[in-house]
């Protein structure tokens, strides 16, 4: 099976991406909402919260398992994706779209340390 | 074996509730309640049944709902274990109605039969002090760790850590969270045990304690205990003993012989009493000298001249429930052990270990770690092991544990306990082969001879209904 993987995003090996805009959105990637399978619950920090890059941040809870959310990156969240509160299977239906989790403001810049599109793509693979 | 459930359905509707089946309408007679108007009405709908639709009604759910009186239950780690009827009249005898805050010497039978459970307990598990108030082993294992973290404290000895196998119960790493500690988790080694390297590179003077369970969550025995407890000892660490397991040890191993320092008991688990799901339970917790002024107040001592009374620890964490526990679960406790005494429960390990590998060796599924004990971790391979559980039903037993640990992929965690027939067994056995060879369709839409059929967990999930108003809403 082939998965999702936009060109334009950064990743983590624990499966969240990032855009490199200010303010960056993050979410979950195609294939972890795979591996999950139905997502039934996602947690996630308040606006105005501090992350860190990589320490959890959220959790997601599938029929199968639940799991801490790593942050790709620091800063301030500006903006939460509150439709997912009510409708969890949008991180299944379009991760990296309608099941965006969190903007932040990045604080400093971390993008270089990630993975990028064709780094995580091998990992998946 | 085919197995078809009861069903009773009205239209679509299985079994209809109390409500549906009578809606006679009373009135609230008095219009002079102290209450204000917005908790008070003037009518209740209350069912008009007679005794026979009642206890039909009752009887209708128990036979469409699965129990350890239907047949065998084997869920690993949970110990599905059967709690013997004579507990039940022991703790229903009216001498064992008593007010929990009667005196002392008006109430020496009941802190007698206390006092001779902690005895029990103790000698059990290899400790010197137990308290029973704990409600339950989730709230033992926090009593637990909050003793050792009172331990700690009292020697101005500050730490910060908790030491958990990957593999260990969540309540584990629950329980350290809440008493505060940053969990350290420790991946296996190959052969599914505690990597020694590993342990001796995590623990340092910031370790509080390592929570272990023995056999582990896998079955297996953790051979090199010894040089495990030594570890977290020279390290200022204590050692703490999940109870889980306690079923593949009594009468042959004891968790203190090892180097454990505090412990938990599942006493629904391995002494037989209800599980605490929905009810009150008991989880009670030994220690070892050192540790015992620490303990919940009060417990139950014995003074020089025979006499049996309550008193407090000297540096006691305090209560961690109310009175002396949960009465009533402990005094089937106490029945369960006493009725059994020192052969009884060391049968009852062997047995356990026995029917666990027996079992095994009839599946043919395979079984990646051993040599286990009283549980067992079968993998369903490329199979979904939560079809394959499914499917299982429709053969008239209960499926065991799915999907963990984790540490196996597409787990099947079984533990038939000490209480099954070689018969019974053989039909587990059949159970799974039958269903694990099925085909995909059949363990896909599986089970279909059961009174509800597969259950929509997503939506169970995304909207659950908590309560029977819900219902109203559709």
């Amino acid at each position: 099976m082939s998965f999702d993987v936009p060109d334009a995003f950064r990743y983590l090996e624990s499966h969240e991406w990032t855009t490199t805009d200010d303010p960056a959105r993050i979410g979950i990637t195609d294939f972890a909402q795979d591996e999950l399978g139905d997502v039934v619950f996602v947690e996630l920090p308040a606006v105005g919260d501090e992350i860190e890059a990589g320490s959890a941040f959220g959790v997601v809870e599938s029929i199968k398992a639940v799991s801490d959310l790593y942050a790709p990156i620091s800063g301030e969240v500006t903006a939460v994706n509150e439709d997912l509160f009510d409708q969890p299977e949008l991180v299944n239906d379009d991760p990296f779209g309608d099941g965006w989790m969190l903007e932040v403001e990045p604080s400093d810049d971390a993008f270089d340390d990630l993975l990028s599109a064709e780094a995580y793509r091998e990992q998946i693979t | 074996m085919i197995y078809d459930q009861a069903r009773y359905t009205e239209g679509d509707k299985h079994e209809p509730l109390l409500s549906e089946k009578d809606t006679t309408t009373v009135e609230v007679g008095g219009t002079d309640s102290p209450l204000p108007d917005d908790l008070t009405r003037d009518d209740l709908t209350l069912p008009g049944l007679s005794e026979p639709e009642l206890a039909r009604h009752y009887t209708r759910l128990s036979q469409m709902n699965w129990s350890i009186d239907s047949g065998p239950y084997p869920l690993g780690s949970c110990t599905m274990k059967y709690n013997p009827k004579f507990t039940e009249d022991v703790a229903a005898d009216p001498n064992a109605a008593i007010h929990p805050d009667r005196s002392a010497d008006s109430a020496q039978g009941n802190l007698g039969l206390l006092y001779g459970l902690q005895e029990y307990l103790a000698a059990i598990g290899g400790m010197d002090a137990v308290t029973l108030q704990p409600p339950a082993g989730a709230a033992g294992e926090f009593t637990g760790i909050l003793v050792a973290k009172a331990y700690h404290d009292h020697h101005d000895n500050d730490r910060s850590e908790v030491i958990i196998p990957a593999s260990a119960h969540g309540t584990n790493f629950a329980t350290a969270a809440m008493a505060g500690y940053d969990v350290v988790e420790l991946t296996a080694d190959e052969d599914g045990r505690v990597d020694l390297e590993a342990l001796k590179a995590a623990v340092s003077e910031e370790t509080a304690a390592l929570m272990l369970t023995n056999p582990n969550t896998v079955g297996l025995f953790e051979r090199d205990i010894v040089e495990i407890a030594e570890t977290v000892h020279d390290a200022g660490g204590l050692l703490y003993y999940d109870g889980a397991n306690l079923n593949a040890l009594l009468g042959r191993g004891r968790p203190g012989d090892m180097g454990f320092d505090i412990m938990h008991y599942n006493v629904h688990k391995t002494f037989a009493t209800p599980h605490g799901g929905g009810g009150p339970g008991a989880g009670p917790v030994g220690v070892v000298d050192d540790l015992a002024a620490f303990l919940p107040s009060p417990r139950i001592e014995k003074t020089d001249d025979g006499e049996f009374e309550r008193f407090e620890p000297d540096h006691t964490i305090g209560k961690v429930h109310g009175f002396s526990g949960n009465w009533l679960v402990l005094i089937k406790a106490y029945a369960y052990i006493a009725r059994l005494g020192d052969d009884g429960l060391a049968d009852a390990s062997a047995k356990a270990v026995l029917n666990a590998n027996y079992l095994a060796d009839q599946l043919e599924l395979a079984v990646p770690y051993g040599p286990f004990h009283h549980e067992f971790a079968a993998t369903a391979g490329d199979r979904d092991a939560a079809d394959v559980a499914k499917r299982m039903l429709d053969f008239g037993v209960h499926p065991p544990t799915t999907k963990w640990p984790e540490m196996v992929p597409e787990a099947m965690l079984t533990e038939p306990t000490e209480i099954e027939s070689k018969r019974t067994l053989d039909r587990l056995a059949e159970a799974f082969n039958n269903a694990y060879s099925d085909t995909d369709e059949a363990i896909e839409t599986a089970p279909s001879r059961t009174t509800a059929s597969r259950i929509d967990q997503v939506s169970a999930a995304r909207t659950p209904r908590l309560s029977w108003q819900a219902l109203d809403d559709e």
